[in-house]
């Protein structure tokens, strides 16, 4: 090999091009790490406080420790609130997705008069603010007598997320290759088998990452929530009413474990799709 | 009603089928016996219907008008999963949330049949594929999938299997082997296979029977051979291969055959290759039909003078020549290259002469440029 | 299957809809019929009569014409700083992630599984006398010594900002991923540098996504206000708080009614005029 051929030929790059080379190429990444670390920034302080041996009020750093793990439901109302969170978002997530799925399918798979109105009709929650739909779902209650309470809240979570339910449904099953049930057909399986052996299967994953959705939407949900549910105590309501004397280190354990917990879904859903798919 | 359909067998027989689409005729009064045990073609550009006729016989939509009968039981409106017929789609749709076995099984297991196993094993060993029993559909090759949805459709036994344009996906070498092996499952297993494609070549290469359409209708149905030598209209003439096609008056005829007379140079052909209707006729030569002499060489049969070779191109089997004639028409050679590659050369002055029998006449009204267009679908293989 | 298939759309349908009538469509309408009326003379609060008071909408309108310009103004600019921060990030992942394209995906929208109002407390103590961020540029003498970053409109937007980046970053990213990067080959092929390309080639293809996101943004960040009451002051208010305050605080649904239907006028004015700018089609 001609190793000895003097590297004079070969043309070499300055510096400074080089560099700025490097600079646009990393442009991109070195960005991305700023961006990730500012998205990050709340919730490593939330963590981080969790550990704060703080008492009742969370404001300033007093030290480390694991009480507040080992005991999360310490303070007081706080797990009574999550407890209430996620009695609400169960509820809401069931009806919504039956609801919602049902929706779905109707505007999915039918032409049928009135389905560009029955498509506003599910946009329109989406874009109301949600002090509109908290306020006007109170009005309608004050109303009728019904007190803000427990249903009251349920039906009010149902109520806005069944839109986000039938458009992320709705996307599963526009990509269902409509073949698949006219070859079901072809292969002996009437209406309802196609339904249950070929479509249903093939939506199911939307529907769970609708009803996923709905949950995260509804335990998340303070303003609405605010409107219409009382006296009860809910999660968020519970740390919006602490803000001002100092969110207990209870509330940072479990917003802490939510994250933990629903980055975990996420990626376990991640994995089985890799795994179907390989 | 219900189950007698199940277990109908016999010629499929289409009767007077039309299917609209408010003003658009998608199949214009088709009548079509296809017998029991044939492979048979549906063959035509995109658009002409084939499609639609072939999901009619599926149950997969319903004609407008018009009957459809297996053997002695009318089918027309019994709903496809009441049919005992099979379809292999043109992107195999095969169930990507079941395995490959599952897949197979699927129309046993709706019927209610009992050995499962045994017949899966048994298809797939037909389809030189029993190792793949476990996998998933996104897992197999473009080749493997279309081979199972072959095999989950033959291991119903079907009465009759249709086959949506099924080799379109696949590559080249490969859709040849899969021509090959399609002809020897259907001798094998014995079923009815309809076969529906625009490519003519896959057509003449697996049917015993073509029937060839265009704009919903069926311009001409018969065995390869027939609708090659024989076509009937220009549409066919063209689709089928390439065809010279030399307006021409029939001038007299002499015992079987007609004097036709080509821009004042006089041919004869066979009476009966004749399709004309009144004096005026195209006459159609195949272009490995023509022989190309230098002036002044003794030819024998129809010889037409004046030619001048345009352009000459090799292709290695073959050499082919475009030669330009006196009334301003371009004629399409083909030569064997059996004898080393023929001495001519571009604008070379030549005769053309060709055995009369093997003329054929269409009527003096057709649309020579029919069947002639390009559609770009084709061409990627849609 | 016996029912016939007319039918079926509309018995999907009922269920959800019967509940969305009445649970949606009939609150409105009652908030509509709320909006024009007065208190009962001599009533105890909270009992109203229907008078067809329209004027209420006037009142409404004038006596927060600051709280609306606030919300409208606040909504723009977190609209405008979501979409400049979150566009970066977005293409970053869609062009340049290959394989972690999924993963980064999962972190873009894993810090929103917190609570929504840790986050923004969070984000007021991290701001706040106690947290590093003010001390720090404090010590740096970017800003004076009396300058507080809470209970600002700077910290308001900030935080709007940081809670609706999902909503833009997701569709953006959406749009971007559907790009063939075979296009922007094209384009350098026929002489576009990178910024050229990106300009004539990259933005126009991922301007679906860009008005998606804007508007999943703007919409409920002009209807915010649990941001504005964590980090803003009692004098930076938004509608929204008017509203809340109105049904909670100083009992006044006519007021509280005729303000949501002026915000929500005003939102689909806006957005209105946006799409018919933009041009798009089906958004759901």
């Amino acid at each position: 090999m001609s190793q000895k051929i003097k590297d004079a030929s070969i043309p070499t790059i300055p510096f400074k091009a080089r560099f700025s080379r490097w600079f646009g190429r990393n442009l991109l990444r070195i960005y991305m790490i700023f961006g990730f670390t500012y998205l990050f920034i709340p919730v490593a302080y939330t963590f981080a406080f969790s550990f704060n041996d703080s008492g009742k009020s969370n404001l300033i750093w007093k030290g480390f420790t694991l009480r507040n793990w080992q005991n999360p439901c310490g303070a007081p109302e706080v797990c009574s609130a999550l407890g209430n969170s996620i009695k609400i978002g169960l509820l809401a997530t069931t009806f919504s997705t039956i609801l919602g799925t049902m929706i779905a399918f109707a505007i999915g798979r039918y032409a049928f008069k009135g389905r560009s109105s029955s498509n506003l009709l599910i946009f329109l929650p989406m874009a109301t603010p949600e002090v509109v739909l908290g306020a006007s779902l109170l009005s309608l209650f004050l109303v009728f007598k019904i007190n803000p309470g427990f249903w009251p809240t349920v039906i009010a979570h149902v109520m806005f997320c069944i839109s986000f339910v039938v458009v992320t449904v709705k996307a599963r099953i526009a990509s269902l290759d409509p073949r698949l049930e006219q070859a079901a057909m072809d292969l002996y399986a009437n209406e309802l088998e196609t339904f249950r052996r070929v479509t249903l299967p093939l939506v199911a994953p939307g529907i769970a990452g609708a009803a996923l959705l709905a949950f995260s939407l509804s335990f998340d949900d303070f303003i609405i929530t605010n409107f219409n549910s009382g006296t009860l105590m809910t999660f968020p309501k519970f740390v919006y009413v602490s803000a001002a004397r100092g969110i207990p280190a209870q509330a940072n354990v479990i917003g802490s474990s939510m994250f933990f917990l629903a980055l975990a879904i996420v990626i376990a859903g991640q994995l089985v799709n890799r795994k179907k798919v390989r | 009603m219900s189950s007698d359909a199940i277990s109908a067998r016999g010629d499929l027989r289409l009767t007077r089928i039309t299917k609209s689409y408010g003003d658009f005729k998608a199949v214009d009064d088709l009548t079509l016996t296809i017998p029991k045990g044939s492979f048979f073609a549906l063959l035509g550009p995109s658009g002409c219907g084939k499609t639609t006729t072939l999901r009619m016989v599926a149950g997969l939509e319903e004609p407008t008008v018009g009957s459809i009968h297996l053997g002695d039981t009318d089918i027309t409106t019994t709903r496809p999963y009441q049919r005992p017929i099979n379809t292999v789609f043109q992107n195999y749709a095969l169930f990507p949330h079941l395995t490959i076995f599952e897949n197979i099984a699927f129309g046993l297991r709706r019927r209610g049949i009992k050995d499962v196993k045994e017949q899966v094993d048994k298809v797939l060993n037909l389809v030189e594929l029993p190792h793949l029993a476990g996998r998933k559909p996104t897992q197999l090759s473009g080749g493997q999938q279309q081979r199972i949805a072959l095999a989950r459709a033959i291991v119903n036994r079907p009465a009759l299997l249709l086959l949506d344009e099924p080799l379109g996906a696949l590559d080249l070498k490969l859709r040849r082997q899969m021509q090959i092996e399609l002809k020897w499952i259907q001798r094998e297993v014995g079923l009815t296979f309809v076969h529906v494609t625009h490519d003519q070549e896959e057509a003449m290469t697996m049917a015993d029977t073509i029937a060839v359409m265009n704009e919903g209708k069926i311009e001409q149905m018969g065995s390869p051979a027939d609708l090659y030598d024989n076509p009937e209209t220009a549409f066919v003439a063209n689709f089928l291969g390439q065809s010279n096609l030399i307006k021409g008056k029939i001038d007299g005829n002499d015992g079987d055959n007609l004097i036709v007379d080509l821009f004042g140079q006089k041919i004869s052909m066979p009476k009966k290759r004749s399709h004309a209707v009144d004096t005026s006729l195209y006459a159609g030569i195949r272009p490995e039909k023509f022989r190309i002499s230098l002036l002044g060489t003794a030819v024998k049969g129809n010889t037409l003078t004046g030619g001048r070779i345009e352009d000459v191109s090799y292709i290695g089997v073959s050499t082919q020549y475009v030669v330009a004639m006196p009334w301003g028409q371009e004629l399409m050679v083909f030569e064997q290259n059996d004898d080393g590659v023929p001495p001519f050369d571009k604008g070379d002055e030549v005769l053309i002469s060709w055995e009369p029998s093997f003329t054929f006449g269409l009527r003096g009204d057709e649309d020579i440029e029919a069947g002639t267009e390009v559609n770009p679908e084709e061409l990627e293989g849609e | 299957m016996t029912l016939p298939k007319v039918r079926v759309p509309y018995l999907l349908l009922l269920p959800g809809f019967a509940f969305l009538f009445t649970f949606f469509i009939l609150p409105i309408i009652n908030l509509a019929q709320t909006s024009t009326q007065t208190p009962v003379k001599g009533g105890d609060t909270g009992q109203y009569e229907q008078t067809f008071a329209f004027g209420n909408y006037i009142t409404a309108f004038t006596e927060n014409k600051e709280q609306f310009a606030r919300s409208f103004i606040f909504a723009t600019f977190s609209t405008v700083l979501a979409l400049a921060i979150a566009y970066p990030l977005a293409y970053a992942i869609a062009f340049k992630a290959g394989k972690f394209k999924n993963i980064l995906l999962v972190l873009v929208v894993a810090p929103f599984f917190t609570s929504f109002l840790l986050r923004t407390i969070a984000w007021k103590q991290i701001l706040g006398e106690e947290g590093f961020v003010v001390p720090g540029l404090r010590s740096l003498h970017i800003i004076s010594q009396q300058t507080t970053l809470t209970s600002t409109s700077f910290a308001v937007v900030a935080g709007m900002t940081y809670n609706f980046l999902p909503f833009m970053t997701l569709p953006l990213y959406a749009s971007l991923e559907r790009i063939d990067p075979r296009t922007i080959e094209a384009a350098g092929d026929l002489y576009a540098n990178g910024i050229t390309a990106f300009r004539r080639v990259t933005v126009p293809l991922s301007m679906p996504g860009v008005v998606a996101g804007t508007l999943l943004t703007f919409i409920p960040a002009a209807g915010d206000y649990v941001n504005a009451a964590i980090l803003g002051s009692p004098t930076s208010k938004m509608v929204g708080n008017v509203i809340e305050s109105r049904y909670f605080k100083i009992v006044d649904y006519p007021t509280a009614a005729a303000l949501s239907f002026t915000l929500m006028a005003a939102i689909l004015i806006l957005v209105t005029l946006y799409i018919r700018k933009a041009g798009t089609e089906e958004l759901v």
